[in-house]
């Protein structure tokens, strides 16, 4: 499990830095959401896995999983939401007045490798 | 306590003349006089305990063990500089008054007059030097705001700018001296440092430390070289000229070299550098002066002679020095603002302060002229005033000092520069006032009314009596902070009584004041030999200096910063891979200490959807909607390894953070291009593969090695697990956390999130009201949209299914203490089932029934988990403390209820505003553009299918 949850977040993460060097707004801000995914994920695993185990307390249960993280993690994801509101709203509007979502400013001269 | 007071007075009255000026100019002034009277009435009840020698100690440990404390002292030297501060800003406060026209703004002026007057009393007053240099920092920027106040003239904007650079540049000096300091000393309580003088003398650190301290003196003091700045900031108004530049903040410098006295001087390097500088200050500025026309500029470069003078005083390192020292302070102070507000009146009245267009004015304005003349005397030092017995004093010290092995340098040096000081005193009262009445003025002069020259008259009689009375007037003040500055009780010898006897000061006095008016009477030629000399202007140095440090930094910044995001995107990722490669081939990885769990067949099957997910987004991001429909896949194969993995609460506000994030791309959508266009070369797309897949590489390596190794050091989670049902009164710990443990971290949250959607909603507007808006008004849909709209289905459907949406909500929320749910959850549900309706029947159907604005929403939900946390406050228990209890109604079952509750309303009602703002701009976005509004909350409604058909048949 622990080798399944590693690696989704390292292709999360290889997919999100490809796609946030992109040249336009909207594959930036699909990258930044999938590399959103990957840390939360990673912020979640630094409690460790555990299945079957949710940190609400009951009589019969045998254990708990690392409530602190999923705390921390619950409002990662809201916060997460705000921070992609701003930026796809921004990128509205630049696009809206520049009238191209070209992420580099001066691209006619910046670097087109 | 009273000294807080004092210092915190003028910052809260700062808010006074903004609150006032509706009720008038004189209420504005009235009530601005009265939080300095205030603040002087505190200071001089303190003044009798001061005056027997008591120092008045007030102390508010902040970071103790960073030396941060809100420290304050009152002795005779804080006393002193307290009461000039105070007490003159008294007279300029009335003299501003009159002297302001219609046109200016007053509460400005008097906002910014109070924010400077507290930095000052802050400096004078701090026990902390760090303390200290915030103030310090504090009357750079105010007194920029006061120079710069006619914002509308360039010269006041570029003298406030240079004001503030040589100053600024100073106090950042000042900084690292003062730190060094106090690494000495081992405190940042000044008290302490000034027990310590062997051990700051005899540090290899004391020079580096004392020059860093003397340039931020020396700039704020306008020593030369520094001393270009003053002139320049005459373009202030005059009541600024006469408060800032004459009595109080060009004195900080001087202030801090008598505080520090007793620990920095006495060595050979104090005597050189500060003798020397104040020598050559005096000398060369009282010679600009002579051949200014300004009126102001000859006032100004007068004041920096006599800064020059003081610091010399004080560089000559003796007591007696030291005590000649604070009596001039008080001197300058009072003869000099006296001589600044005739020349404002002049200037008022006669609407120029050049010397060359007045004269005659003695006949025309004779309040004017009497007050002018008694101060221009007094600095001058005719005896019978009070600048007489300083400068006679300073004249004495001055014959017997040896300078670098000669006895003649400073003992002829001196009288050279009282010889200049002679000449443009006469000249100011000469040339303005005698000779013939012209009939050129730019505008009649005449006196003005009596609240303008009452001030400088009040100012004047200071400077008769004390002149007349020393001993009695200030005997006792200038004891007092003598001792302060001398740092013992021990006084020298010294009178001050205006007969001294024949001595070698009295001959030089009488050759300063024959030599300058000789020189006066040869003033036309000297002006034209002055004329040809004089090349050197430091102001297109200083300017031309700033011009290649900017054009440094130009290049530098356009160098770094060439507007590639993607580059700058690109660094970034590069610079972290390396600083992980780094520490992990630098360090050690330990062995795997836990068993893994098993791998199921399920989760496998998800792993598997992710990632060929993932795959096909990298393959086919450029179809935008295709990547969206992917990251939805993505997000519930996330919500459901929450789920898997023991975290009900994570997936339940992932899986509708999904939602609404969908929801937003896809209103985004709507305006971007539906295609990414295929831009970059095969070598950059491979490039940016490798670093993406080394980043992949790293980060996955990462969490595998964390999650098959143990906690280094036991968790605090244990904790937390304990106390839930006990101290938090919940089961649910993941939501006890959130709104009890670290509900401080979730009301900050909260209040970001709460900003975020403001942000949106502010950039909606102005785009909407600009430009982009009439583009946007102009915008045509690539493609046609959808045919039906509204469908009935769909809005049948949202209409039935709201209330149990909200329903749901509610039950989210009120579970949420104890089962997987919660304020988050709840609101994020709440604003799904709001969503639905936006979608169902448009916008502007559903916002016509919307009773309450979103950001209203916001604000009561913050502001509601503040009171849930001011509560507890009131309830004795720090901010934030919840108290829960177990209640039963008959015949319900017993159900509990806790403060945290309250507060997870006030998280409820942020989350469903700062969603619902969020998705609301957008879709106003979409309005502006021309999205056509309904009435009706479908396309066709049914019962009136009959009408349409009836029309067109």
């Amino acid at each position: 499990m622990e080798l399944l949850v590693a690696s989704a977040i390292g292709v999360l993460t290889a997919a999100g830095i490809y796609l946030v060097l992109r040249q336009r707004t909207f594959p930036v801000i699909i990258g930044i959401s999938l590399l959103t995914y990957g840390v939360n994920v990673f912020l979640f695993a630094s409690g460790r896995l555990a299945v079957n185990l949710p940190p609400v307390l009951t009589k019969t249960a045998e254990g708990y999983s690392d409530p602190l993280p999923q705390a921390l993690v619950l409002t990662a994801i809201v916060i997460s939401f705000g921070m992609s509101a701003v930026i796809v709203m921004l990128a509205l509007v630049a696009y809206l007045s520049a009238d191209t979502d070209r992420i580099d400013m001066g691209a006619e001269k910046g670097e087109e490798n | 306590m009273t000294l807080f007071l004092i210092v915190l007075l003028p910052f809260v009255g700062a808010l006074v003349p903004a609150l006032t000026i509706r009720a008038g100019r004189d209420v504005c002034a009235a009530a601005t006089g009265l939080i300095s009277v205030t603040a002087l009435g505190l200071l001089l009840a303190q003044a009798p305990a001061v005056m027997q020698g008591e120092v008045v100690h007030a102390r508010l440990d902040w970071l103790p063990w960073l030396g941060l404390n809100a420290n304050f002292f009152l002795d005779g030297l804080g006393l002193l500089f307290a009461g000039l501060i105070l007490g003159i800003g008294v007279l300029i406060i009335l003299y501003a008054r009159f002297y302001l026209s219609k046109t200016d703004s007053m509460a400005h002026f008097y906002t910014y007059l109070l924010l400077f007057q507290g930095a000052m009393v802050g400096i004078v007053l701090s026990d902390n030097i760090l303390m200290l240099l915030i103030f310090w920092e504090l009357t750079s920027l105010s007194s920029f705001l006061l120079i710069g106040y006619w914002r509308h003239l360039p010269e006041g904007r570029q003298g406030a700018r240079m004001a503030l650079a040589v100053t600024g540049m100073g106090g950042l000096a000042m900084i690292g001296g003062m730190l060094i300091l106090g690494d000495i000393a081992g405190s940042y309580d000044i008290s302490v440092i000034l027990e310590n003088r062997d051990a700051i003398q005899a540090s290899p650190l004391y020079v580096p430390a004392l020059l860093l301290i003397l340039l931020g003196c020396f700039t704020k003091s306008a020593q030369f070289p520094f001393h270009f700045w003053l002139p320049h900031a005459m373009a202030a108004p005059t009541p600024v000229s006469a408060y800032l530049h004459s009595a109080t903040m060009v004195k900080a410098g001087l202030f801090l070299m008598a505080r520090l006295w007793p620990v920095l001087s006495g060595t050979e390097i104090w005597f050189y550098l500060v003798a020397t500088t104040g020598l050559v200050t005096m000398v060369v500025a009282a010679l600009i002066a002579l051949f200014k026309d300004d009126l102001k500029g000859l006032l100004a470069f007068s004041t920096v002679s006599h800064l020059g003078f003081i610091t010399m005083l004080l560089g000559f390192g003796t007591p007696i020095a030291a005590v000649v020292a604070v009596f001039h302070i008080i001197n300058h102070a009072t003869f000099k603002c006296a001589l600044f507000m005739p020349a404002g009146i002049i200037d008022h009245e006669a609407h120029t302060r050049d010397i060359k267009r007045l004269g005659g004015l003695r006949r025309l304005m004779p309040v004017t002229f009497v007050i002018a003349a008694i101060a221009s005397l007094s600095m001058a030092g005719v005896p019978l005033l009070n600048g007489f017995i300083s400068k006679e004093m300073m004249l004495e010290e001055a014959s017997h000092t040896v300078w670098l092995g000669s006895d003649l340098f400073v003992p002829v040096l001196a009288p050279v520069g009282a010889l200049f000081s002679v000449a443009y005193s006469f000249r100011y009262i000469g040339h303005v006032f005698f000779g013939p009445v012209r009939t050129d003025y730019p505008a009649k002069p005449h006196d003005p009314g009596f609240g303008m020259w009452i001030a400088p008259a009040f100012l004047v009689t200071l400077v008769v009596l004390i002149g007349v009375a020393s001993d009695a007037m200030v005997g006792d003040l200038v004891a007092t902070t003598s001792r302060a500055v001398i740092g013992s009780s021990e006084l020298p010898y010294y009178s001050l009584k205006i007969w001294h006897g024949v001595t070698p000061a009295l001959f030089m006095s009488i050759i300063a004041i024959v030599g300058g008016l000789v020189l006066l009477s040869a003033h036309r030629p000297l002006e034209r030999l002055w004329r040809a000399i004089s090349v050197f202007e430091a102001k297109a140095v200083f300017d031309a200096v700033v011009e290649s440090i900017a054009a440094v930094g130009r290049r530098l910044t356009d160098g770094l910063h060439d507007g590639s995001m993607s580059r700058y995107a690109g660094v970034f990722f590069v610079t972290v891979l390396a600083a992980g490669g780094l520490a992990y081939f630098g360090g050690a990885v330990g062995a795997p200490t836990r068993d893994p769990l098993p791998i199921a067949v399920v989760p496998a099957i998800g792993w598997l959807l992710l990632v060929i997910c993932t795959g096909c987004m990298i393959a086919y991001h450029r179809n935008r909607f295709l990547a969206l429909v992917l990251m939805g896949v993505i997000g519930v194969i996330v919500s459901i390894g929450f789920a898997y993995l023991s975290a009900p609460d994570l997936a339940l506000t992932q899986l509708s953070v999904e939602v609404v994030t969908i929801i937003l791309l896809l209103l985004a959508l709507n305006f971007l291009p539906r295609e990414t266009p295929r831009e970059s070369s095969q070598g950059k797309r491979l490039r940016d593969a490798a670093i993406g897949v080394v980043g992949g590489l790293g980060v996955g390596g990462l969490v595998y090695l964390m999650l098959m190794s143990d906690f280094a050091q036991p968790t605090i989670s244990a904790f937390h697990l304990e106390n839930s049902k006990t101290g938090g009164g919940g089961t649910n710990v993941v939501n006890v956390i959130l709104v009890d443990f670290r509900s401080f971290d979730t009301f900050g949250e909260i209040i970001v999130l709460g900003i975020a959607a403001l942000v949106i909603y502010a950039v909606t507007e102005t785009v909407l009201r600009g430009e982009t808006g009439r583009r946007l008004a102009r915008w045509m849909p690539p493609e046609p949209g959808a045919g039906d709209r509204h469908p009935l289905m769909m809005v049948v459907a949202t209409r039935v299914m709201m209330p149990i949406a909200i329903m749901v909500g509610v039950f989210i929320f009120l579970r949420g203490h104890n089962e997987p749910g919660g304020g988050f959850i709840a609101g994020l549900i709440v604003a799904i089932a709001l969503v639905m309706q936006y979608m169902a029947s448009g916008f502007a159907w559903a916002e016509a029934r919307q009773r309450f604005p979103y950001h209203r929403m916001i604000a009561a939900g913050v502001l509601i988990a503040a009171l849930t946390g001011i509560g507890a406050m009131i309830a004795g228990r720090p901010f934030l403390t919840s108290a829960f209890g177990y209640f039963q109604i008959p015949p319900m079952e017993e159900f509990e209820l806790a403060t945290a509750m309250a507060f997870d309303v006030g998280v409820f009602l942020t989350v469903v505003g700062a969603v619902m703002l969020s998705l609301e701009s957008l879709s106003r976005i979409a309005r502006h553009a021309g999205e056509t509004v309904n009435l009706e909350p479908m396309d066709v409604m049914p019962e009136e299918t009959e009408t349409p058909e009836k029309e067109t048949q």
